[in-house]
């Protein structure tokens, strides 16, 4: 089992899909996430351990190159797709109450901002890191946000922007947010954004990548 | 045709213009209106805009349609207005240029991956092949493909203008420092290789735009440069990266602060200098101090 779950490991790593992909060129002709995942829960494997040893890891690790600027948006493209290939299989055991997932992460890209570059990643990394993510889209409103999170008791919210017009959005946002929830823990990022206007605009927490927002959800 | 690299083979160096996207904002534009939409709705104030850069020295402007493409339009649901918001744009910034300045016509990019296929290499070239078409419509001497991440796009944006106008066709890429010093685009490309891949597509002009300041841009244009010794370079720097300050983003790079990097600049190999992000026409004014007329 574990030789199984190190391979779907690699596949998330490298953004092997199925046995037809031809990318990375390194594992042409290979098994793909869609294959071993598979193969692995007809042979018993709990969904649970594939979610935490299979996923999880390869998600991670490539988490921490797209940090340390060692791969770029395109392979973790890769590996996202990868990833949700695999999650398809496990799907069913998540709703079924089976497997559970972490917690829950509703992400958006705040109002007036039409980008979702980035806050596609972080969605995508967030979710193959073992959590349920509730992706409201672009240009979301703090009525938005305030449902999603009354929907899903607990859950943290991540907010995008890239623009400098709309990344001052986030601050009226996470105040109807923190008003209407108090407890909910508000993350921030985008390329405008840093931890000093995390700070001003009353956010809990800002990431420069998506591993750091894995990481704060992940010693919450 | 070919007007701007006669002047360059001159051996002058040009100035180019400064923000549009943070001036318009400055005018009222409010997050989440389409910025384009102001040609036909405040055509006065885009013209503003343009004639302050004229007047501050530059010698050719861009356009107000960044994101005029029917990809981007789409969001606002008005992918239909690609002819008339483009072709208007150029108008506009030729008023403002009059027949001895060139007016550079603005195509962003579309925001749709290639690589996820959302968008296939044909939609892309289709789309922008109608911005080009109305850009020269409305009077553009040059199209300036910019903010570019995925190479291909960018070939694609080149591909279109060439053979579609017969415009120049200017390109620039985004790119920010590595933890190891490198420049990269967000999709991985280098300075390097985007100059192998759009010299070979017959770009005239080349550079970088949006995501540094000036002093990073140095580095940018020596790697262009060492890659291929004759192709101009057009650099379009931010005045520094943005900073949150009293409920509002400011810019910290002064026209001061530009001005002192330009000779810097020139040195490395940039022929074109102008302003991203943050840039006002006090910084065109104070690049061209440094360069003289």
């Amino acid at each position: 089992m574990n030789e199984l779950l190190g391979k779907l490991a690699a596949c998330i790593e490298f953004g092997k899909v199925n046995l037809a992909s031809p990318y990375p060129p390194h594992m042409k002709d290979q098994e793909g996430a869609d294959e071993i995942t598979r193969r692995a829960l007809d042979g018993g494997v709990d969904p649970q351990d594939i979610l935490y040893f299979g996923l999880m890891p390869g998600m991670e690790r490539v988490g921490i190159k797209f940090r340390e600027n060692r791969v770029f948006v395109p392979q973790v493209l890769m590996s996202a797709r990868a990833m949700s290939t695999a999650m398809l299989h496990l799907k069913p055991y998540f709703l079924s109450g089976a497997a559970r997932q972490k917690g829950t992460y509703i992400i958006g890209t705040v109002l007036g901002d039409l980008h979702d570059i980035g806050k596609n990643l972080v969605a995508m990394m967030v979710e193959g890191n073992g959590y349920k993510v509730v992706d409201l889209g672009t240009d979301v409103n703090s009525e938005k946000f305030i449902a999603a999170i009354k929907e899903n008791t607990g859950a943290v919210v991540g907010l995008s922007a890239l623009l400098t017009t709309t990344m001052v959005n986030m601050q009226h946002i996470t105040s109807e947010i923190k008003k209407a929830v108090p407890e909910t823990l508000v993350t921030i990022g985008g390329a405008p954004v840093n931890h000093d206007f995390c700070k001003k605009i009353g956010a809990d927490f800002y990431a420069p990548d998506p591993q750091g927002v894995v990481e704060f959800l992940n010693k919450k | 045709m070919g007007r701007i690299i006669q002047e360059l083979k001159k051996g002058r160096v040009l100035v180019s213009d400064g923000a549009w996207g943070t001036y318009l904002h400055r005018k009222g534009l409010k997050p989440g209106e389409c910025p384009e939409a102001w040609n036909i709705r405040h055509p006065d104030d885009v013209l503003d805009i343009a004639i302050s850069y004229i007047e501050a020295g530059a010698d050719m402007i861009e356009t107000n349609s960044f994101g005029g493409n029917s990809l981007k339009l789409a969001n606002y649901g008005l992918a239909d207005q690609v002819y008339t918001f483009n072709r208007r744009a150029a108008e506009i910034s030729r008023k403002a240029a009059g027949a001895d300045h060139f007016v550079l016509g603005s195509v962003g990019p579309t925001g749709k991956m290639l690589i996820t296929e959302e968008v296939t290499a044909d939609e892309l070239y289709q789309a922008f092949r109608e911005q080009s078409m109305a850009l020269e419509a409305g009077g553009a001497d040059a199209i300036v493909v910019e903010t570019m991440t995925d190479l291909e796009e960018a070939r694609l944006a080149v591909m279109a203008a060439l053979e579609n106008t017969a415009c120049e066709v200017i390109c620039t890429m985004t790119f920010s420092r590595t933890l190891d010093g490198e420049y990269r685009t967000m999709m991985g490309i280098s300075p390097a290789e985007m100059t192998e891949a759009l010299v070979a597509a017959g770009a005239s002009i080349i550079g970088a735009n949006c995501g540094n300041g000036i002093a990073d841009m140095i580095g940018i244009v020596k790697e262009i440069r060492q890659k291929d010794p004759s192709i101009p370079i057009l650099i379009h720097a931010n005045a520094g990266m943005p900073q949150y300050c009293d409920g509002e983003t400011v810019f910290p790079e002064s026209p001061a602060d530009m001005a002192a990097r330009v000779k810097e600049i020139i040195g490395a190999g940039a022929s074109i200098i102008g302003g991203c992000c943050g840039t006002t026409p006090g910084h065109i004014r104070a690049i061209r101090q440094v360069i003289g007329s």
